[in-house]
């Protein structure tokens, strides 16, 4: 490529993301839909400012996916990725084999031949995990049971891509291994599939167990050394190496790279690098993210669309509506409450980002024609777009309605009294709080995301609202007027600080307890207005520290009184330290500032520490006048 | 407990919120904490955040017959704790009141000591009151409550005893209270002195 052509293209990129991106956040439709705009606008088929060459950007780009699993990974603990095999398995492998059963037969129905019909069958099944991911990410909801289900559904989802890859050249009756050399990501997997079935399948499992073994006994050594050059490049450079050499691997092998660096991600989950990879990756993976969002917003094409209108539009609807159902089937069945279930289906009823690879590498294979496979390719990136804007929908329209719902039945109980308290999050924290408060009387009025959960506190009596505490209109209908207290106990450090602009400004008389995960977003918390910071673990772990004093024979009270007067001094170290933190110039990533915040903790006991503790009970000076006196 | 091998069992409430400073105390408590017939209770330990299990310490009260409030005087009066053990164990209907007979017939004995000397303790001595006096309140919540108010065990001067004197100081009170749980005092004896350990060979019958 050609230097300032390169320059001139990237100009174009970053221009489109920034501009658009902040505009779409504004308007509360998410990063995801901003980025697919900017693409649309600057595309071939908008500006033109880009051309053909977003096919290459998407390839590239497609990068981006990689690394957010391999940061999805390294959330994940191998114990937790455990306990999701069952919906993983069930859920995700139902999910394909229904979809793809579906679709083939409308494929069918519409007179496409059998072949044709299951290989778009199968490639519609699949959704597009990077859409669907970040939006729940954003909108903080991977953790409700419908976050979670439609996670796993997706990973098996990546998974289910390999066996495909394989099945599309018999699909056309064509020899396998000839077919998988033409075109797709991982032609350059020749020399594997030369081997005989059994060998191949032996080179993935060793594979495999290498990575895994790397992960927990080389990776680590590897990384401290690099640390120890304590040059940050070097480190990032490292990072960046181990992402894209499991990539690499795993596309030499024939298995899905992204499922690779999933894996990886998962093996160094438990590692102490971990926080050092996520901020490393993070920002790659978000430009390379955005730069897939744009290429996709891109690839849609428009002439296809205004010449076909009424095809692509039947196209879009019918592959929405045939996944939303199949999926909300699927969800009843794993008796999913009624408005996470919708989440469920309305995330994953999009085709997915594989299908642009399958399509062409089913065109080369003879599966389908082009005339066929063209508005299908049309459709799925449409249906991609519409996402966000799905869900967005489903947000605003739709599960207010289950709101609704659930306030047309309390609005039947008898009295509406007015409590003086509400609490955002019904985890194990505002639970504790909200259980405290109603063995004492005070009522209190909760509000939940997951609508499961809502449901199951509602049925227990609680007078509780289901949705998104950072909406004005919710406080109010939870009667924020009225209230004196909110307590803010929500997991999303990003929700609460939002929660806490919408108090500020629609309820000022609202006093604000909010709940800080560590001294990071207290700081944060307390830069935006909020008196009463808890953070999470400072009693706990004072309590366990209390513990071990004693067990070394400290006397009860004493280590109670100490472990007072630390939490006190620790308290004002919070308010103290908050504002040197402004005073560091440039950008220090959240792990590195988190060090530092801790070397001027410790800096600060070492200099503070009082000589006499409690001398009002001293006798020491006494003891020593008689002496002098006599 | 099942057979009472003793003639009394006793109960030492303990208050100290600095052991970890203490000299005289902490000789006091291990020269008593393991006796037979004995209960040790160490309430600064057992309720570090002065949160007092109520229905537990009556229970204590109601299983021993010798109650002893064992303490360094700060400020003239009980540690802070005991103070709060007194407001909130003793209750209306239980320790006093029409209905409160659970103490009624029980003995309570102060062992204390205070850095003052016994000099000072005195009408023309700079703290004024004796001992006896600034023990009033304890005594008048023992006549309240129905108990026989004991003559206190106490160690004046604690700045300037020496690590022998603080030693006899504990064996003296090991005697006294072997001796109180079985019933060896000689009260009428003990009556005649300020404190019980004035002159124990006096007090304590073999």
């Amino acid at each position: 490529m050609h230097g300032e052509d390169f320059f001139f293209q990237a100009l174009v990129y970053l221009a489109a993301a920034v501009i658009s991106v902040p505009i779409a956040k504004r308007l509360g439709l998410g990063s995801v839909l901003g980025y697919l705009i900017a693409g649309a606008i600057i595309g071939p088929y908008g500006l033109g400012l880009i051309g053909e060459e977003g096919q290459d950007v998407m390839h590239f780009a497609e990068f981006g996916v990689i690394m957010m699993l391999f940061l999805i990974g390294l959330e994940l603990q191998p114990q937790m990725l455990w306990r999701l095999r069952g919906p993983i398995l069930g859920m995700g492998g139902l999910q394909v084999v229904a979809t793809t059963l579906a679709i083939g037969l409308v494929g069918m129905a519409l007179g496409l031949p059998f072949p044709t019909a299951l290989a778009a069958g199968m490639i519609l099944s699949l959704s597009s995990t990077a859409i669907v991911l970040q939006t729940l990410n954003e909108k903080g909801l991977m953790r409700t049971d419908a976050g979670q289900s439609t996670f796993s559904v997706l990973l098996f989802q990546d998974i289910a891509v390999i066996p495909m890859l394989a099945i599309m050249p018999l699909l056309a009756g064509n020899d396998p291994g000839a077919g998988g050399q033409a075109g797709h990501a991982s032609a350059s997997a020749a020399w594997v599939e030369t081997l005989p079935e059994w060998a191949h399948t032996l080179v993935v499992l060793a594979v495999i167990t290498a990575i895994v073994i790397a992960g927990l006994f080389l990776v680590r050594p590897l990384f401290r050394a690099i640390a120890r050059t304590r040059l940050r490049e070097i480190f990032t450079a490292a990072a960046l190496l181990l992402v894209i050499g499991i990539a690499l691997l795993m596309t030499k092998i024939g298995l899905s790279p992204a499922l690779g660096t999933f894996l990886a991600g998962v093996v160094l989950a438990n590692s102490e690098y971990r926080h050092e990879l996520e901020s490393d990756i993070e920002p790659f993976k978000g430009l390379l993210l955005g730069l897939f969002f744009i290429a996709v917003g891109a690839a849609i094409d428009f002439q296809l669309v205004a010449s076909r209108p009424m095809l692509i539009a039947l196209l879009v609807a019918g592959l929405v509506l045939v996944k939303f159902l199949v999926i909300l089937a699927l969800g009843r069945a794993f008796r999913m409450g009624a408005d996470q279930n919708v989440l469920f289906a309305a995330s994953l009823a999009q085709g997915g980002e594989f299908a642009f690879v399958l399509f062409s590498f089913a065109v080369q294979n003879r599966v389908m024609t082009s005339a066929v496979a063209d508005p299908l390719v049309g459709a799925v990136a449409l249906s991609m777009a519409l996402t966000p804007l799905v869900l967005l929908l489903n947000e605003k329209l739709v599960l207010p309605r289950f709101g609704a719902r659930a306030g047309a039945e309390r609005a039947a109980d008898a009295i509406d009294v007015k409590n003086p308290v509400i609490i955002a999050g019904f985890g194990g924290f505002g639970s504790i709080i909200g259980r405290l408060l109603r063995a004492n009387g005070i009522g209190v009025t909760v509000l939940e995301l997951d609508s499961d959960k809502a449901e199951l506190l509602r049925k227990l009596g609680l007078k509780v609202f289901y949705g998104d505490a950072s909406r004005s209109d919710l406080l109010h209908a939870a009667g924020a007027e009225e209230a004196k207290v909110f307590v803010l106990a929500v997991d999303e450090p990003e929700k609460v600080l939002h929660m806490v602009h919408t108090a500020k400004k629609h309820f000022p008389h609202l006093v604000l307890f909010a709940r800080a995960t560590d001294r990071t977003q207290a700081y944060e918390l307390l830069d935006a207005g909020v008196q009463h910071v808890y953070r999470e673990t400072l009693d706990t772990s004072l309590r366990a520290g209390v513990d071990t004093l004693r067990a070394l024979g400290f006397r009860a009270h004493q280590a109670h009184r100490a472990a007072m007067t630390f939490r006190q001094h620790d308290e004002h170290a919070v308010r103290e330290l908050r504002h040197l933190r402004h005073d560091a110039g440039g950008y220090i990533t959240e792990a590195r500032r988190k060090i530092e915040d801790l070397e001027q903790l410790l800096l600060a006991e070492l200099r503070d520490h009082p000589e006499h503790v409690d001398a009002g009970w001293d006798s020491a000076y006494f003891v020593e006048e008689p002496g002098k006196r006599e | 407990m099942n057979e009472r091998p003793f003639a009394h069992s006793v109960l030492i409430l303990f208050a100290h919120p600095a052991l970890q400073k203490s000299r005289v105390n902490r000789q006091l408590m291990h020269a008593v904490r393991d006796l037979e017939g004995v209960t040790f209770h160490d309430l600064y330990e057992a309720y570090p955040d002065f949160h007092i299990d109520v229905r537990r310490e009556q229970d204590l009260l109601d299983q021993h017959d010798i109650i002893v409030f064992q303490y360094p005087l700060y400020w003239f009066s009980v540690p802070a704790l005991l103070k709060m053990w007194e407001e909130l164990v003793l209750e209306h209907k239980w320790a006093y009141g029409k209905e409160g007979v659970a103490l009624r017939g029980k003995k309570l004995m102060s062992a204390l000591s205070t850095g003052g000397r016994e000099s000072l303790f005195c009408r023309e001595g700079f703290n004024r009151c004796t001992i006896r006096e600034y023990l009033e309140p304890v005594e008048q919540l023992a006549r309240i409550c129905g108990m026989e108010y004991l003559p206190p065990f106490v160690i004046h001067g604690t700045n300037e005893l020496t690590g022998p004197e603080i030693g006899r100081h504990a064996d003296d009170y090991r005697r006294v209270i072997e001796a109180v749980r079985d019933n060896r005092i000689d009260w009428e004896a003990a009556r005649s002195f300020p404190r019980l350990n004035t002159d124990l060979d006096a007090v304590i019958r073999k």
